[in-house]
């Protein structure tokens, strides 16, 4: 098979899911419609976008790394850590302003800490990110300890109970014009290919003239910022900053990210289907909890979600290689899935 | 063979340099022992500190707490050596944590047998589907694993939800065993010490064993090689969910009273204790002694902290700043080790 | 002492009676309303999996059931603010009259709150507190005297002397620091001079992470006398592991709040002499009456009653020590081997 088939069938595989995730989020939309009276109403879009709101934003910086073929687990801890950051120098005197942009700071050189250690020297990056997210949320709580900061500005504290307009809520409005910005840099620049190529193939990539080093390194930078501002809005969500914010989102994030169609291998997905699967994901919970279905039974749901959005695009593939294997003997290129 | 990996840089034979890196050679090949000096060392300086923490009742609770962890590192250990990862392993354990706990409660008269019997069976199969949705689908078992996570803690939930198992529902004999000792040493700590051998000797002296590392070095190749990577793949998740339900058992012996909620977030904790232990994140390599030893040294350390008076706010940031530690000392080695090969036998590295 | 209506205002005739004469003199004549039929209540416990939050759940339920009305249960498997947001929102969807809220986090909910009360739904916290304006707290207990009689079981048990320990639930949970602030406050008096707490250790509710930081303390303070665990995570955690050490009970004694049926083993066999809880059934209970009764008319004012069905009649009690309006269950039960077999919670 040629390379330019392949990228063909790729291609098609990659439509095939986004195609899926429209129907979904069509099936999901007639489902709440059906089941619940409310659903079908304002409050749900400002509702579901307040509440997917801070997985949504983690899951931009995420996506672009996990196109790399790396991970980044400390997000969540990220957000804690932003929002302990933002809380404990508001605490003491740097006004509110001041406070963000110490947080980001912190955002920024815990984002480069991780990237060091991945880009430069060369550590996996699932076991770093598993190390930050420990250390992180560990900073944090050294920080603020059991202490809760309140009293930011009220106007500020809006964004937790008012739309920015018509019925967007604001964590998903900053959602929506980041996911905007990362879908034309993925999508329609130089650097967006890079990421694919470093995906696909890190050593052609590298022999291509593509800064591998230096890319992964700013991905986890921005990874860092992102996390942390999502840390800021989370306080100001939520009227007050604890270390505790945003505990065990990573696996969630992770989640969504590969729900929404990107291969866990890197090089393959696209941001719309990341936007689909935030979308689908958010209006799911909005819709079960109306409907009142438990919280336990959506996580058996969202697992099988997340199950089939990896074995639906591979059934094809089982069969063309059971097929293939039968005619050419061709070798399996993996044992497993691999990570 | 020339480098083709990014970072590699062509390393020219350099003579002098062989009997320095021969040390890092040698240690990167004990890293075991490296970890028990770390553990010796964190010991040494906690009871330095305070003298109690050396006395036999603090060294058994270390054992005992720490055996759940190890049973799971020792599993995890087989999956990640094959390039694999097992995320759901906390919720496997929750699962036969719970089951068993239920299983007393409809019938006081169950044998110990037929519960241990009854968590490892669940945890196979567990493991069973796990294994066959990774190799015949070929779905990264990351995603899989992740999926069964909240599948099977769901799962657990629906069924648990707002039971709790009463410490007086499990027999005497179970709980008590939880942190009864032989010659001085946890019962628990045993089990797990003689499960982990069985599994060091396999991987050590079976074919079948050592293939799991020809798989995780080089999956493409071990399959051409012919070994059966199918099949090793999927004995491995079953051994890991196996493990996961002894686990649960062990857990009831030793909180003796369980809700739906046992063994969440343990799966970080466990991945954590087997990359410090020495097992490379990407497979092919590390041992599951030294998995072991990196779940006690994390147990050690966080039951030095509260022994050492040291405020418990500082717990987190320690454990994650000591495995960043762990994975840059282990490149640091393995660099240095590669160098040394290179510089015996004047071949170029490729990483 | 019990603190039904009657015997509070007698009880604490100081600061209590003073302020709600002043403020509620007239609600105390306030007419009873009457219940309406078929209010919608969402019951938002700290999680939906916990025995001890699904106990509660039943006791709103079963005062709804009472009362003609319907009641909702809704929140996350896990205890985070976050994953009660939704049951928040969905209260709100579903123009509910109240919402009964046990709070992940004291402050992070009150923006939703604030937009539910906006909405006409009552707020009624139990369990845990929130620290948002204009709701009603369901005390468990008074959170003074929780911190005093935990104390007071230690005390009594070790002689009033000697080091003790605080094994608690996270570090941030909002009940546990209210009483281990009133129990480092009752410390201070004369009576307890002998005892000086020497570390208070977090055990984030989780079994394993308990027997962690109990271990550490143990070889930290060879000589500790006594550990108060005011969680049942903490407490039934430890109690196992003092009943498989019988050794260390010749001088440790351990008390703290635990659920009877988790305990009752430990009671028998002398592991644990006393501690103490309130009827978590009980506490969903006369939330759910209360948050009838707010939703029916009751105004939310100090000093205002309302009737509990089989607990009786409760007073709002004004705000005091960091707690608003307020209304208390009554004095926790201290449980022992005299009556902990009469207990099935």
């Amino acid at each position: 098979m040629s390379s330019e088939s392949r990228g063909r069938v790729r291609a098609r595989g990659l439509v095939r899911w986004e195609s899926a995730l429209v129907v979904i989020l069509i099936a999901v939309v007639l489902f709440g419609v059906a089941e619940s009276s409310t659903f079908w109403s304002t409050t749900t879009i400002f509702f579901g976008g307040l509440d997917i709101g801070q997985v949504a934003i983690m899951a931009l910086p995420m996506t672009m790394i996990i196109l790399t073929g790396e991970i980044d687990l400390s997000v969540a801890s990220m957000l804690g850590l932003g929002c302990a950051v933002f809380g404990y120098a508001f605490e003491h005197h740097t006004g509110v302003v001041g406070a963000m942009l110490i947080a980001l700071a912190v955002g920024a050189i815990g984002g480069a800490l991780n990237g060091f250690l991945v880009a430069r020297v060369g550590l996996p990056s699932i076991a770093v990110t598993i190390g930050t997210l420990t250390m992180f949320r560990g900073i944090a709580e050294i920080l603020l300890g059991q202490s809760e900061v309140s009293g930011f500005p009220p106007s500020l504290e809006q964004i937790g109970i008012a739309p920015i307009f018509l019925h967007l809520a604001y964590p998903f409005f900053f959602f929506l014009v980041l996911a905007a910005i990362y879908g034309v840099v993925v999508h329609r620049t130089a650097f967006g290919r890079s990421l694919y190529a470093i995906g696909l193939n890190t050593e052609a990539a590298f022999f291509a003239g593509i800064r591998v080093r230096r890319t992964k390194f700013l991905l986890y930078v921005v990874s860092g910022v992102i996390c942390a501002a999502t840390g800021i809005i989370y306080s100001l969500q939520a009227a007050s900053a604890i270390y505790t914010a945003g505990t065990g989102l990573e696996l969630n994030v992770v989640a969504v990210v590969l729900f929404g169609g990107i291969s866990i291998f890197g090089g393959r997905g696209s941001v719309i289907g990341v936007v689909l699967s935030v979308i689908i994901v958010g209006l799911t919970e909005v819709a079960f909890t109306t409907i009142n279905i438990s919280s336990q039974e959506q996580q058996v749901i969202f697992g099988g979600l997340l199950l089939l959005s990896v074995v639906v695009p591979n059934v094809g593939e089982v069969r063309n290689r059971i097929r293939g294997r039968v005619r050419r003997a061709a070798p399996p290129v993996s044992a497993g899935g691999g990570l | 063979m020339t480098a083709t990996d990014t970072d590699a840089t062509v390393i020219t034979p350099q003579a002098p340099a062989a009997r320095e890196h021969r040390l890092a050679a040698t240690i990167a090949r004990f890293r075991p022992g490296v970890i028990a000096l770390v553990i010796l060392v964190i010991f040494g300086l906690t009871t330095i500190r305070n003298a109690n923490f050396a006395t036999g009742a603090s060294i058994q609770a270390i054992l005992s707490i720490a055996a759940v962890y190890m049973l799971l590192a020792i599993g995890e250990a087989m999956v990640i050596i094959t390039r694999n990862v097992d995320l759901s392993i906390g919720s496997t354990l929750g699962l036969s944590a719970f089951a068993v706990g239920e299983l007393f409660t409809h019938d006081p008269h169950t044998s110990i047998a037929v519960a241990f019997l009854v968590g490892i069976g669940i945890g196979a199969a567990c493991g069973a589907l796990i294994g066959v949705i990774t190799t015949l689908i070929r779905v990264p078992s990351l995603v899989v694993t992740l999926a069964a996570l909240y599948v099977i803690r769901g799962f657990v939930n629906i069924i648990g939800s707002g039971i709790q198992i009463e410490p007086s529902v499990f027999p005497q004999s179970l709980v008590t065993f939880g942190y009864s000792t032989v010659i001085g040493i946890p019962w628990m700590f045993l089990i797990v010490v003689a499960v982990a051998l069985a599994a060091a000797y396999w991987m050590y002296a079976y074919p079948a064993g050592r293939e799991l590392y020809a798989i995780g070095s080089n999956p493409a190749a071990a399959a051409l090689a012919g070994i059966p990577t199918t099949l090793r793949v999927f004995t491995v998740f079953v051994i890991s969910g196996a493990l996961a339900g002894l686990g649960g058992v062990l857990f009831d012996a030793q909180v003796a009273t369980v809700n739906s909620t046992a063994g969440t977030g343990y799966e970080l904790i466990v991945v954590t204790a087997v990359v410090v232990g020495g097992v490379a994140i990407f497979g092919g390599s590390g041992s599951v002694i030294g998995a072991v030893l990196g779940a006690i040294l994390l147990q050690v350390i966080n039951q030095a902290l509260v022994a050492a008076r040291i405020s418990s706010f500082w717990d987190q940031a320690i454990a994650g700043a000591l495995l960043l530690a762990a994975i840059s000392f282990d490149r640091l080695l393995a660099v240095r080790a590669a160098r040394a090969l290179v510089a015996e036998k004047g071949v170029s590295y490729v990483e | 002492m019990r603190f039904s209506t009657r015997n509070y205002a007698r009880a604490a005739v100081g600061l209590a009676a003073g302020l709600s004469l002043a403020v509620g003199g007239t609600a105390l004549a306030s007419t009873h309303h009457s219940i309406k039929k078929g209010l919608l209540v969402y019951a938002i416990p700290k999680d939906t999996v916990n025995p001890y939050e699904v106990i509660a759940d039943n006791g709103i339920k079963k005062a709804l059931g009472q009362l003609g009305g319907k009641v909702v249960v809704s929140s996350g498997t896990q205890d985070t603010a976050a994953a009660q947001q939704p049951g928040i929102q969905a209260a709100i969807q579903a123009h509910a009259n109240a919402i009964i809220i046990a709070a992940d986090d004291p402050s992070a909910l009150c923006p939703q709150l604030a937009q539910a009360q906006a909405a006409g739904i009552k707020v009624i916290s139990f369990d845990s507190d929130v620290t948002c304006k204009n709701h009603l707290f369901i005390n468990q207990a008074n959170t003074k005297q929780i911190g005093a009689s935990e104390v007071d079981l230690l005390g009594k048990e070790i002689g009033y002397k000697g080091q003790i320990a605080i094994l608690s639930a996270v570090s941030t949970a909002t009940n546990q620091n209210a009483w281990i602030k009133y129990m480092k406050l009752e410390l201070k008096k004369k009576k307890y001079r002998g005892m000086k707490l020497v570390k208070i250790v977090y055990g984030n509710d989780d079994p394993t992470t308990s027997l962690t930081v109990l271990q550490g303390l143990l070889s930290a303070y060879p000589h500790l006398r006594g550990i108060i665990s005011p969680t049942t995570v903490g407490i039934s955690t430890a109690a196992q592991y003092l009943d498989t050490h019988k050794s260390l009970l010749k001088h440790l004694t351990l008390t703290g709040l635990g659920l009877p049926s988790q305990m009752r083993k430990y009671v028998l066999d002398g592991t644990v002499k006393e501690f103490e809880l309130w009827n978590p059934a009980n506490l969903g209970y006369l939330a759910g009456y209360a948050a009838a009764n707010l939703a029916s008319g009751t105004p939310l004012k100090a000093g205002a009653t309302f009737s509990a069905g089989k607990l009786g009649k409760y007073k709002i009690l004004p705000p005091a020590g960091g707690v608003g309006l307020s209304v208390v269950l009554g004095p926790p039960t201290v449980f022992n081997k005299a009556n902990i077999r009469k207990f099935n919670f």
